[in-house]
């Protein structure tokens, strides 16, 4: 269905944008393009609470702001709680009356590192409170913005300056940390997975979010060049790849039932993926079936669930 | 009414519109009764109680920053939690009010009073003051949010009280008539808030080349808040009759000695002054409520004359020249001419109670040794060895 969308792409999107150019981001950076994507498909009745990383630093060097709609940074490891705070702190203004009424979209937004990692605790404390929220995590699989360090969300096999492949080790020794599924687990309304190399996708599953009340969690893969030693121009590549290997399923998770956004009865292999990486430069073929067989078997799982509808 | 209930009453009367904290002994009595207001609909505000003290204040400050009125309230390991977010709320610049129900921090884990807590933050930027009993721990719930609200002034603002000790304790408070707080207390109206109609970015990130002029004008900030604290407490005082000042003094206009508190030390302090004075001995008393910004010149003008003075602190600066209170009294006192002999006590860390009686051991101690020549003494009182 989103194959057929992308004709219309051009109008179905708006010429505005709320992030502005200008911003730090390296070339070919696909963590900046969702977050473009995002802003566009929000609109300017939106406040933003962003936590520390890469695109608080590439968009808010003081004085400057590529922000054009209400943004806010406190912290690494909060940006669910500050959003929690906003919600509420609108809700009661309107409620006393001391603001007029509105639909203002409250956001969170963080890294893999500020969601997975660090900021787990507070994103799931608003998750079961129930905020009326939408929370974004950008992954691009590493604490890019000091240095690509690894965090759980750091793909099994990848090399990073903290799980480098040596000569006793093959980079990340664990599997990535299913973030969406523990999303979903909190028996919220909505989830779902998004990918820049997908735009329309992504721009009707943040408008989605949007429009349903109480928490929503969108999980965006965002191809990151300086950190998977990839080529700038490959990034739109590299995120379909992921998505047609199998890597990164494109699926929504609505009321509990799954439902995937794209369905590929036949995955591309794997190495098509690993091969335009510098981070898996060291995998042997072995090393790569193996990871591989554990990549079929996690989406036959979800396509499971699909056909189930739960 | 106990002190913390008498908290809580406060902060319904003073319109707060969000509420988060996370519950830790001794605080916990705030935050069940706020609860309970807000679950039986006297108290229309929103309440949370989130996953951890971090998320508290994260929430307070999400908010705040919206244009809200918020509260929280901690002790001891929560504030250690949180305390990464409290130097962020005040570089923020957004006013909000914490009580902190003083509690000693692990290791060893100790429930009971004293105030290493908050001295962990000593720095963070707020406006913190110390209170003796539960009608000044009420009373400015409206100081605090009024002063902290002024728009000359912007930061937030910590109320200490001593945990168990004014925290449980039952004592008849004044309750003030909700039309005169709604007057003392306008809603709050920010200068700039989170809103679509008006975009901000609040946070922004500063280089080496904008940070100390950004850090800077906090500084000037709190510095300068203090002729509006001044005017806050006179404005109060105009309403209810109780006038409060930076540094408190009991007898010691005429005293040789000077005995020097903060927190709820203050009453029991006052009662061994009154037995001294009674013995004839020139002893009197000096109470430190505005802990920051520190009232240098206040305490300057009460302490110069005296020969002595033994402050008494409830917290210990590990390794450091002393307690924390003694600390700032020694550099407020530096540069005089004819400064008074300081002798430090830490005592009552961890709870443990401290007697009228103890003061005048302290008195005499301190006398003796100075007598004998000791002009830099610093102990722990009451220690078995």
């Amino acid at each position: 269905m989103t194959e057929n969308l992308n004709v219309f792409a051009v109008r179905m999107l708006t010429q505005k944008e709320y992030f502005a150019p200008g911003h730090r981001a390296c070339q070919g950076c696909a963590e900046v393009l969702a977050v473009r994507l995002v802003a566009k498909a929000l609109g300017r009745n939106v406040i933003v609470a962003a936590a520390t990383g890469c695109m608080e630093i590439v968009s808010s060097p003081l004085p400057f702001t590529s922000w054009r709609v209400p943004w806010f940074h406190v912290a690494f490891e909060n940006a669910a709680a500050v959003a929690s705070g906003i919600e509420s702190g609108l809700k009661v203004l309107m409620r006393k009356g001391r603001i007029p009424r509105k639909k203002i979209v409250t956001v969170g937004m963080a890294g893999d590192g500020g969601t997975a990692d660090i900021g787990l605790q507070a994103l799931s404390g608003a998750l079961e409170r129930g905020h009326d929220f939408i929370y974004i995590c950008t992954d691009n699989e590493a604490y890019m913005n000091t240095g690509i360090q690894r965090s759980s969300s750091t793909p099994f096999g990848a090399s990073t300056t903290t799980s480098p492949a040596g000569k006793a080790q093959m980079g990340q020794i664990t599997w990535k940390k299913n973030m969406p599924a523990i999303a979903a687990a909190h028996d919220i309304p909505y989830v779902a997975t998004a990918c820049p190399s997908y735009p329309i996708d992504l721009v009707q599953k943040v408008k989605k979010a949007a429009d349903i009340e109480g928490p929503a969690y969108v999980h965006i893969l965002a191809v990151c060049p300086t950190g998977w030693r990839s080529a700038p121009e490959l990034s739109i590549k590299l995120g379909r790849l992921a998505v047609e290997t199998g890597v990164f399923p494109l699926y929504e998770v609505e009321k509990g039932r799954y439902r995937m956004s794209m369905d590929f009865p036949k995955l591309r292999p794997i190495k098509e993926y690993f091969k335009l990486q510098g981070r898996f430069r060291h995998l042997t073929d072995d090393m790569m079936e193996e990871i591989e067989k554990r990549i079929h078997r996690e989406y036959e799982q979800l396509r499971e669930k699909a056909k189930r509808g739960v | 009414m106990e002190v913390s209930i008498a908290a809580a009453e406060a902060v319904k009367q003073a319109n707060v519109d969000v509420i988060s904290a996370y519950p830790i002994t001794p605080q916990t009595h705030i935050v069940e009764y706020l609860s309970e207001l807000v679950a039986n609909g006297e108290f229309d505000a929103e309440f949370f109680c989130v996953e951890s003290e971090h998320s508290a204040l994260s929430v307070c400050v999400g908010a705040a920053a919206a244009g809200a009125r918020a509260f929280t309230c901690t002790s001891s390991q929560g504030l250690a939690l949180m305390s990464e977010i409290t130097y962020i709320a005040s570089g923020l610049r957004l006013p909000m009010l914490m009580i902190i129900s003083n509690r000693t921090l692990s290791s060893p884990l100790s429930i009971w009073n004293d105030h290493s807590d908050v001295m962990s933050i000593r720095d963070c930027g707020w406006i913190q003051f110390f209170t003796e009993n539960g009608q000044e721990v009420y009373d400015h719930v409206f100081i605090s949010y009024r002063l902290g609200e002024d728009r000359n002034v912007i930061l937030p603002v910590i109320v200490n009280m001593d945990g168990f000790i004014l925290s449980h304790v039952i004592e008849p408070i004044e309750l003030i008539d909700q039309e005169k707080i709604d007057q003392f207390l306008p809603p709050y109206l920010p200068l700039h808030r989170l809103h679509p109609d008006r975009p901000v970015t609040m946070g922004a990130f500063a280089l080496p080349s904008i940070f100390a002029e950004a850090k800077k004008a906090q500084e000037v900030a709190l510095r300068s808040s203090m002729p509006k604290i001044l005017e806050t407490w006179k404005a109060f005082g105009e309403m209810t009759g109780r006038y409060y000042h930076p540094v408190e003094t009991y007898k010691a206009e005429d005293a040789e000695t000077l005995l020097v508190t903060m927190g709820s030390f203050g009453e029991t302090a006052s009662v061994a002054v009154d037995m001294m004075r009674q013995e004839g001995r020139s002893v009197g008393l000096l109470k430190v409520r505005l802990w920051r910004p520190f009232p240098f010149d206040e305490l300057k003008k009460a302490a110069l004359g005296a020969k002595q003075l033994v402050v008494i602190d409830r917290a210990i600066s590990v390794g450091g020249p002393g307690g924390p209170v003694a600390s700032e009294v020694k550099s407020a006192l530096y540069g005089s001419d004819n400064r008074p002999v300081i002798y430090d006590f830490i005592a009552g860390i961890s709870g443990r109670d401290v007697a009228p009686q103890d003061f005048i051991k302290m008195v005499d101690k301190a006398e003796i040794e100075i007598e004998e020549g000791n002009r830099e003494g610093y102990e722990i009182y009451g220690v078995r060895e």
